[in-house]
């Protein structure tokens, strides 16, 4: 995977719709062997102690491939909550619950991004109302400088930094920024630039594989 | 009054403000509330630290225990932070097992120390594969007014700067540990990360250092830590409406300024500390 300005290096991606029966909307998405099945129920009926007078609650839970739900699930789940929040038009749903439940099947790096992608193609399969899509993009800074999109897990224990950005489909403007490791601010811009690239190609995915789908219901 | 407005209509209140370029507490956007710092309060503790940022109060003590180190680290030693946020200092925190507030605190904290290379691990092992430190950095809020993960980072960088760890060494014989409570290190400090954050209203105004009433109507939150040589060690903005990319840099360079101003504060402190020895 080399730095090419004109085009982002990413890894395979596919895509999957309802494929499950009892949630509202779920997908699967792939990127390379990193695979997250996402499960959407809602709107539906939330706890008084948790309701909202005005809005839809979003509740978030990420269940990794094994053991209990850690710190480091919570953060995650807080990342793709706040950006489904931004995203949704939650105030056409007023004292209602919306569950996004992401499995992590398997992670080989870029585990993060692979959640939203997949948060976003099942709530686009729930049908529910949203503003903007958003796609999830990593980015890793190897040590010799070099930029790579996509890393896989080995790539991404031997890189210097490592960004993950969530980007929206309209303005293409940063949603959500996490990050590890120290960079300088030109190493965040450049990784930017080419987050809203990558960005690009996700979202023709989206576009196509949806395209796909309805051109076969009759 | 005007407190009836505030009441009912929190948002508008504060819209009035931000349009005069101020805000309800008489701050200006770009004003940080004053920070006061105060170390070695706990006694019973390594290390430890207390600091205000306005309202917001966070206590951070630290305990250094000794421990086989990780089977895929061997010659490292490891920190251990956590935040609670209890109900003490929030009606909006319950008690009973700590909410995904905190557990994304102390994530985020553990990220900082490792993403800025805060203290060289390998200075907390004292022999491979058998022994090692595990410093256990409890970060409590006694009074959360907004801008708590700034706080904490303060805090933490305080408590690690006057922490002494005893000497430890392996009596070969009988192959135990002893500590040597007599003689006494500091922990080597290699960079000082300094936190700022920011939230964003409406998603065109940026305001700084936000209170807990102004992070509940803003549309974003963000999270800058930068550290001595102008590098960035985080850019934490866990989603909310987006930022431009002129935003951002506007954004980074006020951290690049609070940066300076906390280092100051710090050596202030540590000084006082060595000249009132």
């Amino acid at each position: 995977m080399e730095f090419d300005k004109s085009c982002p290096v990413l890894r395979e991606y596919g895509n999957e719709q309802s494929l499950l029966s009892r949630p509202d909307g779920s997908s699967t998405f792939v990127q390379g062997d990193t695979s997250v099945l996402a499960g959407v129920y809602g709107p539906a009926e939330v706890k008084v102690s948790k309701e909202i007078y005005d809005r839809a609650t979003v509740e978030v839970l990420v269940q990794p491939k094994t053991g209990l739900p850690s710190v480091r699930e919570r953060a995650r789940e807080q990342c793709v909550r706040e950006t489904c929040e931004a995203a949704l038009l939650l105030t056409l749903h007023p004292r209602s619950s919306l569950t996004l439940i992401l499995q992590v099947i398997h992670d080989d790096g870029s585990l993060l991004s692979c959640c939203l992608n997949a948060a976003c193609m099942a709530l686009m399969d729930a049908g529910l109302p949203m503003s903007y899509l958003f796609c999830g993009v990593t980015c890793a800074i190897t040590k010799e400088g070099q930029i790579i999109t996509d890393p896989t897990t080995r790539q991404e224990k031997e890189s210097r930094a490592l960004f993950t950005f969530a980007i929206d489909s309209v303005e293409h403007n940063v949603l959500m920024s996490t990050t590890k490791g120290s960079f300088s601010v030109k190493e965040l811009q450049q990784c930017i630039a080419i987050s809203h690239k990558a960005s690009e190609q996700i979202f023709q995915f989206y576009r196509d594989s949806v395209k796909r789908r309805y051109s076969k219901i009759k | 009054m005007a407190a009836g407005f505030k009441t009912a209509e929190p948002l508008e209140y504060h819209r009035r403000f931000l349009k005069e370029n101020c805000r309800p507490d008489g701050r200006e956007l770009g004003e940080f509330r004053p920070t006061t710092l105060n170390i070695n309060s706990i006694n019973t503790a390594n290390g430890s630290a207390m600091v205000k940022v306005g309202n917001t109060t966070v206590i951070c003590g630290l305990k250094a225990e000794l421990t086989m180190p990780p089977s895929d680290a061997p010659s490292k030693g490891y920190i251990v932070p956590n935040v609670d946020l209890p109900p003490l200092c929030s009606s909006r925190f319950r008690p009973g097992p700590p909410g995904e507030q905190a557990q994304a605190a102390s994530q985020f904290i553990a990220d900082v120390i490792e993403s800025s290379d805060l203290v060289n691990m390998e200075e907390l092992c004292i022999e491979k594969a058998k022994l090692c430190w595990v410093l256990y950095c409890d970060i409590m809020c006694l009074d959360y007014d907004g801008n708590l993960l700034d706080t904490c980072i303060i805090a933490l960088l305080a408590a690690l700067k006057n922490a002494q760890l005893p000497e430890v060494t392996i009596n070969k014989d009988t192959d135990l540990a002893e500590v040597d409570m007599k003689k006494k290190k500091h922990l080597k400090i290699n960079r000082h990360p300094v936190g700022s954050s920011f939230a964003v209203f409406d998603d065109t105004i940026t305001i700084v250092d936000p209170t807990a009433e102004e992070e509940s109507l803003s549309t974003a939150l963000l999270t800058v830590v930068t550290d001595e040589e102008d590098r960035l060690c985080a850019v934490h903005k866990p989603g909310g409406t987006s930022l431009s990319a002129e935003k951002l840099q506007h954004c980074i360079n006020r951290a690049v300024t609070r940066h300076t101003e906390i280092n100051k504060l710090l050596n202030k402190v540590m000084d006082s500390m060595k000249t009132s020895k």
